[in-house]
């Protein structure tokens, strides 16, 4: 019975300092992006790394996304009898939830765990400390540029999302399932309020962070060997998706 | 002066350094030898403080580099010249790049003055054509020739060399520990270089120390070190399957 105690407090206590250690890395890392030198060269590399060749898959999904929205609400709206809300529902759905997360777990999934792997290879092949070793604070050369472009690129790559959803959206609910285009387009004007759009661009900056944070953090402090790196990688990808939706909950709680 | 006195290390129960003591005065250069797995990466790790000492310390000029300041560690970290074994290129730059890096990041200095520099040190270690190529495409021993390069160009203090020839071919193997020789008495360098270059590592050091069981089993000059006494180095030295020295 003790031992079982024992062994969950010290479980417990090791989830708490890991939690302690992340936040002092976050912590040091926003500090050094605020005192200079920034690489701007690095910054841009890594906007264009995590944000344009994200591209291509936030299109790819988002617009299944909104074409999903759009087939799922439509008998549902159409029960109660008002189909022309489909467009509200869309959007809304997209803006305020469904643009900032599932933007975030499909960068996630493509940028992040790239990103640990990259870092986690420095490491091992103590490319960390050399860069230490002359005098030099790897923080600003790997974690800076990356928290920065993270933070710039995750709401501009919701903002596509959300756009190329509900254009989905329109494809399906308007050509296919033969609703008015005015109604689509001109309730979403009457529903949607500059309100749900800071929401939504608020969150995905806090995802950005999130993600960057923890992906740098599994690089930075991945275990010995090729096995180290890929155990980093994996629970980079898996620790920050599930961040990204408890976190979700936790801000949609805090501003309802 | 580097001063390291009874250190110990252990990794879970395995003690690598056991009780290790080494002198290196300035302008010395120390050969420090021994068998694969001793510990001598692990010993020069202690000396710029990418480990910590389970107990006993570790001074450069008088200073205990396990307490000092943030600034005074960078500051230390400056004027040491480390080649790690693997020379931890970065994968993502160029040859050129790689070597340019410290002075671009540390310097004031002018593109032009940089390139000159740099084009100058790759030249000293036998790869000006190299510039354009990316460390995944160089061979082990360019590998490591170009870590020398990086490091040298920062025209260091104290060098702290990880087997900087090893895998290397003869003739380059000479001339790099000639340009060590030649560096060194130019610029009154103080290091420590982990080799297993026996006997051409003996024309360039003042002192070389084996490293044994987790202490230094002797420090022998270049001359004694061949008639030894000591049975340990007397074998690892002439390279004899039968000794004190069990596998
Ligand atoms: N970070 C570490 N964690 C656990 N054990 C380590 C670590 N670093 C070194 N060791 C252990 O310390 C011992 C010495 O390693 P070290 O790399 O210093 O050997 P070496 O003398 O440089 O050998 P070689 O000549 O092959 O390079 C090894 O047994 C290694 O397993
Ligand atoms: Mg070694």
């Amino acid at each position: 019975m003790i031992e079982t105690l024992i062994l969950w407090g010290t479980w417990g206590m090791q989830r708490v300092a890991r939690l302690g250690k992340c936040t002092l890395f976050f912590g040091e890392a926003v500090g050094c992006c605020l005192t200079p030198p920034l690489k701007w060269d690095r910054v841009l590399k890594q906007i264009w790394f995590i944000g344009w060749k994200s591209m291509p898959v936030i299109c790819l999904t988002a617009a299944f996304t909104g074409m999903v929205l759009a087939l799922q609400g439509h008998p549902t709206l159409r029960r109660v009898g008002s189909e022309a809300f489909l467009g509200p529902l869309v959007a809304l759905s997209l803006i305020r939830e469904l643009g900032p997360v599932l933007a975030a777990l499909m960068v996630t999934g493509r940028a992040g765990s790239s990103i640990t792997a990259q870092i986690g290879i420095m490491r091992i092949n103590d490319q960390i400390d050399a860069i230490q070793l002359m005098g030099l604070n790897p923080m600003r050369y790997l974690v800076v540029p990356n928290l920065i472009a993270f933070v710039v690129a995750m709401p501009l790559l919701a903002a596509v999302f959300d756009v190329v959803a509900i254009f989905g959206g329109y494809l399906l609910g308007v050509r296919v399932l033969g609703l008015n285009a005015g109604a689509y387009f001109g309730e979403m004007n009457n529903y949607v309020v500059i309100h749900d759009i800071l929401n939504g661009f608020y969150k995905s900056m806090c995802f950005g962070a999130l993600i960057a944070c923890v992906c740098c953090y599994k690089g930075f402090n991945s275990r010995f060997g090729a096995e180290g790196v890929s155990v980093a990688t994996t629970q980079a990808v898996v620790d920050a998706s599930v961040l990204v939706l408890v976190w979700d909950y936790l801000l949609t709680a805090l501003v309802n | 002066m580097i001063i390291i006195e009874n250190l110990q290390k252990a990794f879970g129960g395995q003690e690598v350094l056991r009780d290790v003591s080494l002198r290196v005065k300035t302008g010395e250069f120390v050969a420090l030898v021994g068998l694969s797995g001793s510990g001598k990466s692990l010993l020069l790790r202690h000396v710029v403080r990418l480990m910590r000492p389970d107990a006993g310390r570790v001074l450069v000029d008088g200073r205990d580099v396990a307490l000092m300041p943030r600034r005074e560690l960078e500051a230390l970290r400056s004027r040491v010249g480390y080649v790690f074994q693997s020379g931890a290129l970065f994968d993502s730059l160029t040859v050129f790049d790689n070597v340019a890096f410290p002075l671009r990041e540390k310097t004031r200095l002018g593109e032009s003055a940089i390139r000159r520099k740099v084009l100058e040190e790759l030249d000293q270690v036998g790869l000006k054509d190299a510039e354009h190529k990316y460390p995944a495409q160089l061979s082990g021993g360019m590998l490591k020739r170009v870590a020398l390069a990086r490091t040298l160009v920062r025209a260091p203090e104290i060098i702290l060399f990880d087997e900087p020839t090893t895998g290397l071919d003869p003739i380059v193997v000479n001339s790099i520990l000639q340009l060590f020789d030649s560096v060194h008495k130019r610029l009154n360098l103080t290091g420590i270089l982990v080799s297993h270059e026996i006997p051409e590592i003996f024309g360039i050091v003042q002192k070389i120390a084996m490293l044994h069981e987790g202490r230094i089993a002797a420090v022998e000059t270049p001359e004694s070190i061949r008639c030894s006494a000591n049975p340990v180095i007397d074998q690892f030295v002439n390279g004899k399957p039968e000794g004190p020295i069990q596998y």
